[in-house]
Formats: C-alpha cells, structure tokens, sequence
C-alpha cells in the first residue's frame, strides 16, 4: 500500500506522545478501542481554567494510520475550546491524511477519543461546585 | 488520487554495509528465480520454442526433450516416476485438480473429504466449492495450538465413504510441518486416498512419496527458486488414482490436463528442482543458522516475543512472531526496507486477523501483531543483522508509544479493561 506523504510524516514524527496524570482533575481521558479489534487509543488533555485545551498526549496500538490519526488530532485540539473540539470531525482527519477507504475506521476512533476525553474531562469537572471548580482544578494540578 | 506517495522503499545501501535495501524476507509468497535457472530456460524461449506435443519435426522433438528431462527431474525430487507428474499453472491448479478431479471421479462410491481449517484458501475454496456443487460431505478438522493435526482426530473423522485426505505438509503462514507418514496411514486404513499441498515444502524439506505413502501432492516452481506460472501435481499410478480434468482439450497430460505445455517454464522447474535436490542439504543448514540467529537477537533484545506454531516441528525458513502490544501492521510500516507479511488484519482489505493464528487459538490482538519473517537460499547474514537491528528499534518505539504496552507494566492486567468494540 502506498501512504500519503503526511500520514508518514505523523507515524515517522508522531507529535504528543505520552501521558498524563489521569487522576488529575484538570485532565481528560479517553481510552478507545480495543485490542482484539488491532487498534487502541489513548488521548488525554490538560484544560486550563478558562476552558481550553492546554496540552494533549497520546498512546496508540494500532497500524500506522491509527497512529497518525491520533499524533494528527493532538495537535488540532491544543488551544482550542472544548466546544469547538468536540466539532472535530472524522472526515476532516480523513481527509488531511488521505486515509484510503479501509483506514477510515481509524478517523472515526481519533474522533471518539477526542470526545471520550471531553466526556471525562467534563465528567470530573461537573462533580465539583461552578465557582469554585476553577480553584480546585489549581489544588489538584499541584 | 491526488495524494502523494513516498517511495516505499529507498534503495541505497546503509553505509558501511554489504546489503542492499530493501532486504527480502518474504521467502513464503515467492522465491526469487534462481540466476541458473534463468539460464536453462533462456534457449527454451528462442531456439529451442517448438510446440512439444509437434511430433513430426526436430523443433518439437527438441522441446519435448527438454520437457521430459525436466520431469524427471521434478519426480526425482520427491522420488516418484516420471509419468506421474502431471504439469499445471502453478500449485493453485494443482490442488483444485487434485480435490475437484478426484471428489468428482469417485463420488458415486465415496463421497467424504477431510481437510484441516489452517489449509491454503485454494484448498479450502475447492472443498466449498464441491459442497456447494452438492453431494459432497467435506470435515475441516481443527488443529492443535501447536498447529499440528491431532491424529485421533483425523482418525475419527476418516471413514470408509473418505475419498480423499487433503492435509499440506508445510503450512505457509508458521512453518509448521504436519506428520505425512502418519496421516498417510490413517487414510490408507480406511481406503481413502493422501493429498498433500507441498508448494512451501517440495525442495525444502526431504518428500519421498513412496516412504510417506503420499498418493497426489501439488507442487509450486515459484516458491523453490523456479518460474511462476508453473506447478505439478504428482498422481500416483500404483495403485492408480484417477480424477476427472478440469480442463479439456488437446488430451495432454494422459489427459488430465490438456493445453500447450509452457516449455520455458517447466524447464526452469525441472532445474529448480534439480538444484534443490543437490543443494538441499547446504541450504538448509545456513537457513537454520541464520533463522536461529534471527530469533536468538531478537528474543536476546525484546521481551514478549512469541514463536508461533511447534518449535520443534518446522520449516526453518518461515518464523512466524508476535511482538506482543505492538500492532504488526505499524510495525510493517516502520520496517519498510524490510518486506516481511503480517498476520495482521490490515494488510489485507479484510480486517480479521489471520485465520490460520485464530485457529491455534491465538488470541486476536496476538494475532494482529504477528510478522512473518520467510528466510531462503539468497539471505545473508548481513541482512539479518540488519532486520534485528531494525526490528528491534521499531519494537521499542512503538512500544513506547502502545497504551498497551504502558498498562502491562503498570500492572494492569488487559483483560480487567470493559473494551469498547467496534
Ligand atoms: C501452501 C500453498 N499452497 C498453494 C499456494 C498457491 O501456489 P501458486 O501460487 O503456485 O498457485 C501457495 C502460495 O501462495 C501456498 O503457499
């Protein structure tokens, strides 16, 4: 199979790779996939007082399109609001990759990471009082 | 597509090495044709191009020579007689010959077909094939972990309305080698007759169909240094085993296979066949070496590194290895001067992983991270020096970036994990 030029720079130089704390409450944690299927990710950010996302590390087992789809994202979702994260479609990571048609599934699994760590991000997030969320994320991040 | 695509492979030599990239260890899809073989093929395509089967000229008598000293030399390899070698396309013809053609003969008297799951799928689809056709019963036996066939199985599963036996001798995804002999015999006790698929084993491994009892066994040329396109089946005569053709025409083959024969190429088949019968010995003892080296670095370097298939029990040619929490596909990738297969689902359209590991028993995500390394007669020591290095390296850094990988050795055990399947 031939790769595009971009896919092979991101599994080459994959961008993020790593881990965070994941009992931190100002970090989110996805965890997708499964190892029977041949892929797994693992994507976690760090989101800063205001709501937006400061830092993102991976982890992926999967083939090389898994890989770069996750290292692609990464990147997409540091600086940007949750919001506006959560709109990050798979056909985008596609389409930037030039996944061919039997990688898709790997776009779709960079794009339920991303919401996965959302969710749990935001699941932590919520147990905790409105006003004074902010202070605790600081208590827990030191 | 509008994409722009990175050469796969770079063809300069490493530095200071004596190899050149990419390095061949993909021995089980083909062999490269051997420079001698070439060489006694040439005459075959200008001078010597007459039609074997021409009967009143010296062109045709001069082809037909050469066809016929190539048959000797193919039923020397596996001591059978020259007339019963029978020239097909490759060993795809042969095994759907020998299962068609001898399913269809005797079906009125014996009906039953017994094959083994981890078959080649030619084998498996010409079995289907006649079940779909009606009146055949096919049994596809399952194997042990080792990927060996359990002989009280087959015993049980061969019965008096058995035609036909159908088990390969050397299986091509592990390297295994199934006990000929023996299963030979459990075919025989019942009256049924012995196929062998041997395209991974004829001039690898010794063959003697008289002391194996083998009565049909299908050969390929392009797996042993010989052509593509070209194959044999062995029928033996004493006692004769009949079968219907599949492709009619001019009679030749006694009629079991009719068309042209394809002189250049059966000549080429005859000298690979003549080189591996002399040269069996010496190749074999460098490809255990240089295979053991292989797996003694690798294993040396990396953990969780798993043999797939008996180690005992083997074509030492084909190492098949799970390089556990590292997805084979992404690891083909990263070793792209290396051209290996993978029993990972990617690399083929379908994303199930390989059906001959599931059928040890391999566990799905192992199975996705098999590679299989195919050593032969042209691999060096330098090369597999550099293949360790390379797959080493590779290991390592995708295994720092594997989630999995990372949660082993937390501890956490993967199998606690409530996976999201999709
Ligand atoms: C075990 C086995 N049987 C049959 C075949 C088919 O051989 P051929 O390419 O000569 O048709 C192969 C090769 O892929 C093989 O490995």
């Amino acid at each position: 199979m031939a790769y595009g030029e971009k896919l092979i720079d991101h599994y080459e130089n994959p961008r993020n790779i790593g881990s965070m704390d994941k009992h931190a409450t100002d970090v989110g944690t996805g965890l997708v996939g499964a190892p029977a299927c041949g892929d797994v990710m693992k994507l976690q950010i760090k989101v800063s007082p205001d709501g937006i996302i400061e830092d993102a590390k991976f982890k992926t087992f999967g083939c090389g399109s898994a890989i770069a789809s996750s290292s692609l994202v990464t990147e997409w979702v540091k600086g940007k609001t949750l919001d506006e994260a959560e709109s990050i479609k798979n056909t985008q990571i596609a389409q930037h990759l030039a996944l061919p048609p039997v990688k898709i599934h790997c776009s779709v699994l960079a794009e339920d990471a991303i919401k996965a760590a959302i969710a749990d991000y935001r699941k932590k997030a919520g147990t905790m009082p409105r006003t004074e969320s902010a202070a605790a994320v600081k208590v827990a991040a030191e | 597509m509008a994409t722009k695509t990175i050469e796969a492979s770079p063809k300069e030599a490493p530095a200071g090495r004596n190899i050149q990239l990419p390095i061949y260890l993909d021995y089980q899809a083909t062999t490269p044709t051997d420079p001698r073989v070439v060489e006694a093929m040439l005459p075959y395509f200008t001078t010597k191009f007459g039609n074997p089967h021409s009967r009143n000229h010296s062109f045709g008598w001069e082809a037909e020579e050469g066809v016929e000293i190539a048959r000797a030399q193919i039923a020397a390899l596996v001591g059978a007689s020259d007339k019963e070698i029978i020239f097909t396309s490759g060993a795809t013809e042969s095994n759907n010959l020998a299962i068609k053609g001898v399913g269809r003969f005797y079906k009125d008297r014996r009906n039953e077909i017994v094959t083994v799951v981890t078959e080649h799928k030619c084998v498996l689809d010409a079995c289907r094939h006649l079940e779909e056709e009606g009146g055949f019963k096919v049994t596809y036996l399952a194997v042990k972990q080792n990927g060996l066939v359990d002989l009280d199985h087959l015993r049980q599963a061969v019965t008096d309305k058995t035609a036909l036996v159908s088990v390969m001798a050397v299986n091509n995804e592990i390297g295994v080698v199934q006990p000929l002999k023996e299963i030979a015999a459990i075919a025989h006790e019942k009256g049924a007759f012995f196929h062998t698929d041997a395209a991974q084993a004829a001039g690898k491994i010794p063959l003697d169909v008289e002391a194996m009892g083998i009565d049909l066994m299908s050969i390929s040329a392009h797996k042993m240094y010989g052509p593509k396109g070209v194959g044999a089946l062995y029928v033996r005569r004493k006692p004769r085993v009949r079968l219907q053709a599949l492709i009619h025409g001019g009679g030749q083959e006694r009629g079991m296979r009719s068309g042209t024969l394809p002189v250049p190429l059966i000549v080429g088949f005859g000298k690979a066949a003549e080189i591996a019968r002399t040269e069996m010995a010496k190749d074999n003892e460098r490809i255990r070496r240089l295979s053991d080296r292989l797996f003694d670095a690798i294993n040396k370097q990396l953990k969780d590194v798993i043999l797939n298939g008996d180690r005992e029990q083997r074509f030492p040619g084909n190492l098949n290895l799970s390089f556990s929490y590292v997805e084979g596909e992404s690891l083909m990738m990263g070793i792209r001067d290396i051209a290996v297969s993978s029993g990972s689902a990617c690399t083929s359209a379908s994303l199930e992983p390989s059906y001959v590991l599931r059928a040890l028993g391999v566990e799905e995500e192992m199975a996705h991270t098999s590679i299989r390394f195919g050593i032969g007669r042209m691999t060096t020591e330098a090369e597999i020096d550099y293949a360790v290095e390379t797959i080493v390296k590779h290991v390592k850094k995708l295994r720092e970036m594997s989630p999995l990988w990372e949660m082993v050795q937390e501890g956490i055990d993967l199998k606690s994990i409530q996976w999201s399947e999709h």
